[in-house]
């Protein structure tokens, strides 16, 4: 369905290119040949930029004519400049193993990803349709369970995940939404398919990375951007307030908002204060903030204000050490009484995080159907899921050819990459999966697609992900910012993306369709 | 404003106000030297003396000589005061609150930190041309937190922080020519004395402007100038009357009904040096002066601790 899905986009940006183009396009118009990229060879890789010859996609080619015209020396010249830059601007994370807590930038690359108009809209309606789906399950979950007492999802499943937390049941947050901010990676494989690989459903870091990364491109690549009509993100924050003020208890005409933060020692402590920046309001951190009442307040100076809405950043199990971890002081004690009482709105909700449990994941097409009576329009990656018998066996069998997964680890930790593990890595997997089968899951090694990246001074293709970010203000209002976070395997050959592991990120531009905004607009 | 950012938003300002100030004392000393005759006063131990912490000093370094202290007080990380260490409290600090600063007051702290980090990295003994970069770096600092931020509460805390760390350190300037002064009585009115207090007066970079009120190096003004002037921007009344005016204004903007005590305390110290002239300031010793001086600049930044830090269920 996929495949078929992203043929006919391909084919029809093909067949339709005439007017468009050259519009777009006042240099190169379409009856031209579309440009290759010179020396710069694809492997047996789908390249996001170029086809297997390595000539420019459809929306690709004011880019790659650009590149073609830049020597290899400027544009490492202008990385490095913008590396510097974002080093200045302390746009960096903080590398926990360095006891002085070193910062580092994301490494950046300067080449964009590119994603056409119509893979684009195909991307959409599939992760509207997905969170649409979760929510559903999110709000069944903690209230009727309907999807168990069905039997669609086996309730051991549920009764055994870590991040179920019975706490919330019977909670409704507002507007039947749970989970307002989702950051769902996505991939595509050797014939371009688009699949989901996860759901970020807690707290998904990196937007401040798309927004930034976006910044230093329009500063650089000012007129690039204009010819190749990319659509803007820079109105995320704007969304977000617009999202978390929806949120607002009944009754509340001005909410307090405020993002609540581990503090500086997190390692994602930027974005969220470039987030609370942006949006203007208080970062506040557990220390700022008391209960009485059962209503939330921020010390101030002058004295105590009472809180609405909180952006919180901090994991379920420290928010209310009530309630949780009694051993928290990153949260709030009395945060989850507020909450319970309806004077505090939290997003995400607390609980959302039984529906990324990797094995749940498994379950996300059979949710679509279930709650929506519809065909997934993105697919997840083949998963097996080791509880299941069968699964189990192939999975043990095949340990050689898999990626296997624990259900509840982030950040590219607790996984094994069967082709590249060494047989004692194999064995020792083996065991903890027939020891607990239902922390497991297992997808076939897929060979993501590639993107043009600079190496030194020249053009090598590395592996890319995408993590676009969706708002839910309601079952029916979400927004899909039109772009997301790409992140790229910096070491040659690898698939491992997360920044923890050495991976780096691209600006991602959306293509606009004639009538849309754009960036330049 | 949140309590937490307030105090940080006041250390900050006093940390950055602090690393500027011990630039000043190096920049001048490293040119003072090269105008005096060799080994007619020692110019290094006295910087020590001001800073208040001889005794951490001496369990440390071996002797009063120009690496040393140069590095004591501009590079040495394990001393909690020094410029390098002033600079990465003010940027912690500036990290936590960053959300409330302009990005460009943010960059410029970043900026100015890893230059001088990179500095201390190298392991050479700064130059004075080193220090007065570094001086370039706080005068942007400054220009840009007033350029860029609004002038509502946080930077009013900023101020606050600032003007009470440079009267502290306008204090500890004039006090080195005590410690110098002190061993060479004989001196006063000599050639070097006029290096010397000029010297000084360009540590607080007023030597044109006093010559521009007073045109000759005279102990009375240029004690006077330190101390009283009222236009002058690094005097230690015109920074306490500044800082009196921003605590004004945190008041206004924090009503409250519990009565604010940093505010008396600092109105208490503007009375008593408006209501107090050279003359007495020299016939009661100079040193004693700025010593109590000292004590009721740490009065006030405690009380300001108290009125609007330290925020209660009660409150």
């Amino acid at each position: 369905m996929s495949t078929e899905s992203e043929s006919s986009w391909q084919s029809q940006s093909q067949s339709s290119p005439g007017d468009t183009a050259a519009d777009a396009h006042p240099h190169g118009p379409a009856s031209q040949p579309l440009p290759r990229l010179i020396d710069y060879d694809p492997g047996e890789f789908f390249d996001e930029l170029v086809n297997d010859r390595s000539i420019a996609r459809p929306d690709t080619e004011v880019l790659v004519d650009m590149i073609n015209r830049i020597s290899g020396e400027t544009l490492a010249r202008r990385q490095r400049a913008i590396e510097r830059a974002m080093y200045r601007m302390g746009i960096t994370f903080t590398v926990y193993s360095d006891s002085r807590g070193t910062e580092k930038i994301m490494p950046f690359d300067i080449i964009p990803r590119v994603v056409p108009a119509i893979l684009w809209h195909h991307i959409e309606a599939g992760l509207k349709q997905r969170i649409g789906a979760l929510n559903r399950f999110l709000s069944d979950i903690y209230g009727p369970q309907n999807i168990v007492n069905d039997g669609v999802i086996p309730r051991e499943l549920v009764d055994t995940s870590k991040d179920f937390r019975p706490q919330c049941m019977g909670l409704t947050p507002p507007n039947g939404v749970w989970c307002h901010i989702t950051g769902t990676d996505l991939i595509r494989d050797s014939s371009g398919t688009v699949y989901v690989l996860e759901d970020n459903l807690r707290c998904p870091s990196g937007v401040s990375y798309v927004l930034q990364n976006r910044a230093v491109m329009k500063k650089n690549f000012p007129q690039l951007f204009d010819a190749s009509r990319v659509r803007p993100v820079n109105d995320y924050p704007a969304r977000l307030y617009n999202t978390l003020v929806s949120m607002a208890p009944e009754g509340v005409r001005n909410p307090v908002v405020a993002v609540l933060t581990p503090g500086v020692y997190n390692s994602a402590y930027y974005e969220h204060s470039f987030l609370a920046q942006q949006m203007g309001v208080e970062l506040v951190e557990g220390r700022d903030l008391m209960v009485k009442d059962d209503r939330v307040y921020m010390r101030t100076t002058e004295g105590l204000q009472q809180v609405h809405v909180l952006y919180r950043r901090v994991d379920d199990m420290f928010l209310d050490p009530e309630v949780f971890r009694e051993d928290s002081v990153l949260g709030v004690a009395g945060l989850m009484r507020a909450y319970r009482a309806g004077n505090i709105a939290l997003a995400n909700a607390p609980g959302t995080g039984i529906a990324d449990d990797k094995v749940i994941y498994a379950y996300v097409p059979k949710m679509i159907d279930y709650y929506l009576g519809e065909t997934p329009i993105l697919e997840n990656v083949p998963t097996y899921v080791c509880l299941d018998e069968d699964d189990r066996r192939h999975v043990l069998d095949n340990l050689d050819t898999l990626v296997v997964k624990a259900a509840n680890e982030s950040g590219g930790y607790g996984i094994l990459i069967g082709p590249h593990a060494t047989p004692a890595e194999r064995e020792k997997f083996g065991e903890l999966i027939r020891e607990n089968p239902r922390n497991y899951i297992a997808q076939p090694t897929l060979s993501l697609s590639r993107v043009p990246t600079l190496v030194g001074e020249s053009l090598e293709g590395r592996h890319v992900d995408l993590r676009p970010y969706i708002l839910c203000r309601s079952p029916t209002d979400v927004d899909v910012i039109p772009g997301g976070l790409t992140r790229v395997a910096l070491k040659r050959g690898s698939l491992v993306v997360n920044s923890s592991q050495g991976g780096g990120s691209k600006d991602t531009w959306v293509v606009a369709n004639p009538g849309e905004e754009t960036a330049s607009t | 404003m949140l309590a937490r950012v307030a105090e940080s938003i006041y250390w900050m300002s006093r940390q950055m106000e602090r690393a500027e100030n011990l630039s000043r004392f190096l920049e001048v000393t490293l040119n003072f030297i090269l105008d005096q005759p060799e080994n007619l006063v020692d110019p290094w131990e006295p910087l020590v003396q001001v800073t208040g912490d001889t005794q951490w000093y001496s369990e440390h370094y071996s002797r009063f000589d120009r690496p040393s202290v140069i590095h004591f007080l501009a590079f040495d990380d394990r001393y909690p005061n020094s410029m390098l260490s002033s600079l990465r409290y003010a940027r912690e600090n500036a990290r936590g609150v960053r959300e409330t600063l302009s990005s460009e007051t943010f960059e410029q702290i970043n900026d100015f930190y890893h230059f001088v980090n990179d500095a201390a990295l190298q392991k050479v003994e700064p130059t004075a041309d080193f220090f007065d970069q570094v001086r370039q770096q706080a005068l942007l600092w400054n220009g840009i937190l007033d350029g860029t931020m609004s002038h509502d509460i946080g930077w009013h805390f900023a101020n606050f922080g600032r003007l009470i760390e440079r009267a502290d350190k306008t204090s500890r300037i004039l006090d080195v020519k005590y410690f110098n002064l002190l061993p060479r009585v004989d001196d006063v009115g000599t050639a070097v004395d006029d290096i010397q207090w000029s010297a000084l007066l360009l540590a607080i970079s007023g030597f044109e402007a006093y010559r521009r009120e007073h045109h000759l190096i005279d102990i009375e003004k240029v004690v006077d100038f330190f101390i009283f002037n009222r236009r002058f921007p690094r005097s230690i009344l015109s920074c306490v009357a500044g800082a009196d005016w921003s605590l004004s204004q945190i008041e206004d903007a924090c009503s409250s009904a519990h009565p604010r005590s940093a505010k008396q305390a600092s109105l208490g110290l503007r009375h008593r040096l408006a209501n107090t002239n050279v003359k007495e300031v020299l016939a009661g010793g100079m040193h004693q002066f700025i010593d109590t001086l000292q004590l009721e600049l740490n009065d006030i930044g405690e009380a300001l601790n108290q009125d609007y830090f330290q925020v209660t269920l009660h409150a």
